[in-house]
């Protein structure tokens, strides 16, 4: 059984200039463990897409199911707890004024999570799971760099124990270096926890090192859904061709592979 | 809380307005013990010494029934401060929740508690203090509810302003992934993130209380006779200018000096806090 499929989901938004269709009639189910990459320019309805998956939107048609329920609007305190989120912007996403460990103690404290006196323990536990000093949980987050603040916002969505992450674009505001090491962190705790993630982002070398899956959006319909080597190697649209023809180059091969599919086209 | 204060010892106006609030504070709070004549904050008559120009004994001079007129303006203090205390202790908690739940939760709540503060907005606000003496009896508690009355709107749309934009940022977002309660959201995230704000707000409205209650008893609907009070010891001398010019002008000056104190101490504050924040 798929964790999570989104079945005939439409988003339509109603703006003075008339109705605006974010995501029209889309349908993914997404398998336990793998990890789906959402691609396609701004304004292709990846974030919508997303918020609707974690029950800040309403969708317009259709129904997302987890585990083979049906999850509403008002989600049930369990099932907003099995999916969490982790945002692009590290410097927003955390509370200037609360420490990094009353961030991460806030999903504890909110579904009872282990014995009162050992959430501090698992607070640091948390931290230390993504690479950082436990010592930091008393630290204010303006403290941190973009990276660290990036692995408490890892560590934050973790804390609850979900069984699916929505990754709304986490590393494009980090630069190249720390952004591999998030990279490798997130992909290893996927593997040791059986994560599933849906990793939106429309940088495609990124998504080359980490989905499993690549679904291709735009103007809110979903045009490609296939493996990622099958995406990167022979894909079907030609919007898909031009995503992947807009990635920098970064080796011969990869260049070659380029020209090969640009005359393809 | 140290180290604020600390910092703002280090820009001189700042520190001017520390020193002078720090004045004023001492004067109120240890008026008996300072005021060279304690008994002269009441109906003390000394016909002998009345309205006598400053000298060694009198050193802002007597007033019209023969009182010290330091003595006064100490005990003076006590009310102003006491009174801006009391307002701002009740609106400042009002206004920020109003603020906060309009701010935070938005439609129909917005809607209905906005329009409310805009009703009180748009009475000028020393016409509804004004309308509220004239109908309640003049006593110190009903000047502090006059006020207040008019106080607490302003603070609400200060944190109203403030929780609309911090409702954008991603850690409200993030708690409410995480799912975390509105009341959890918004005193516990949003808030610490309007104290800066409020506090120097706070601290510049002290200044602007005490005006505002000594215009009141200064029209006469404050603080009545023979409670010693800044506004209605400048409305008694004003009659006698410029010939005994001490019954207006110390009472004047110490108006003045509270009132520069807040506000150079709430520029300052302003300015520490909103880098730290």
């Amino acid at each position: 059984m798929s964790l999570l499929s989104i079945a005939n989901v439409s988003k339509t938004f109603q703006t003075p200039g008339g109705p605006v269709h974010a995501v029209k009639d889309v349908e993914i189910d997404v398998q336990p463990g793998e990890c789906l990459a959402i691609v396609g320019e701004s304004g292709s309805g990846k974030t919508t897409l997303a918020n609707m998956v974690l029950g800040i939107l309403g969708a317009t048609e259709g129904t997302i199911s987890f585990e083979g329920a049906a999850l509403p609007i008002k989600r049930l305190r369990d099932h907003r707890r099995m999916i969490q989120l982790v945002q692009q912007n590290p410097l927003s996403a955390l509370n200037p004024m609360r420490s990094v460990g009353a961030a991460i103690r806030l999903g504890l404290d909110t579904y009872g999570i282990g014995a009162r006196a050992d959430r501090w323990g698992r607070v640091e536990a948390a931290l230390e799971a993504v690479g950082l000093p436990a010592e930091m949980r008393n630290r204010a987050p303006t403290a941190l760099s973009g990276g660290q603040r990036q692995r408490v916002s890892i560590a934050r969505a973790l804390a609850v124990e979900p069984k699916l992450v929505v990754l709304d674009e986490p590393t494009s505001a980090l630069d190249v270096l720390v952004q591999a090491r998030v990279l490798r962190l997130l992909n290893d705790l996927r593997r040791d926890r059986g994560l599933t993630y849906i990793f939106i982002t429309h940088d495609l070398a990124v998504v080359r090192n980490v989905a499993d899956r690549v679904a291709v959006f735009q103007s809110g319909q979903l045009v490609e859904l296939g493996a990622t080597a099958q995406i990167f190697t022979t894909p079907q649209t030609a919007y898909a061709r031009s995503l992947i023809g807009a990635v920098p180059v970064v080796d011969d091969a990869e260049l070659a592979l380029r020209n090969q599919l640009a005359e393809g086209a | 809380m140290i180290r604020t204060i600390l910092v703002l010892t280090r820009n001189p106006l700042s520190l001017l307005g520390l020193i002078l609030v720090g004045l004023v504070i001492v004067a109120a709070v240890f008026a008996p013990w300072l005021a060279p004549y304690p008994t002269h904050n009441g109906a003390v008559v000394d016909f002998l010494n009345n309205n006598r120009a400053p000298s060694a004994q009198n050193w802002m001079g007597t007033d019209l029934v023969g009182r010290d007129i330091f003595s006064r303006i100490l005990y003076a203090y006590q009310i102003s401060l006491t009174l801006g205390v009391v307002v701002l202790v009740i609106a400042t908690p009002i206004g920020t929740i109003i603020g906060l739940l309009a701010g935070y939760v938005g439609g129909w709540v917005e809607a209905v508690l906005m329009r409310v503060v805009d009703v009180f907005l748009s009475i000028p606000p020393l016409v509804l203090a004004i309308a509220m003496m004239g109908v309640l009896e003049p006593t110190l508690t009903n000047a502090m509810l006059a006020v207040t009355a008019m106080w607490w709107p302003w603070y609400a749309r200060l944190v109203y302003a403030i929780a609309r934009s911090e409702r954008e940022e991603g850690y409200v977002l993030a708690a409410e992934v995480i799912g975390a309660g509105t009341p959890h959201i918004a005193f516990r995230e949003i808030l610490p993130n309007c104290l800066p704000a409020i506090i120097t707000k706070m601290t510049l409205d002290m200044g602007f209380v005490i005006i505002i209650a000594s215009s009141l008893s200064f029209l006469g609907l404050g603080v009545q006779p023979p409670t010693p009070d800044l506004g209605s010891m400048v409305a008694e001398g004003a009659r006698y200018l410029p010939d005994s010019w001490w019954l207006t002008v110390f009472p004047g000056l110490a108006i003045l000096i509270a009132v520069f104190g807040f506000n150079l101490l709430g520029d300052g504050l302003r300015e520490v806090l909103e880098i730290d924040g």
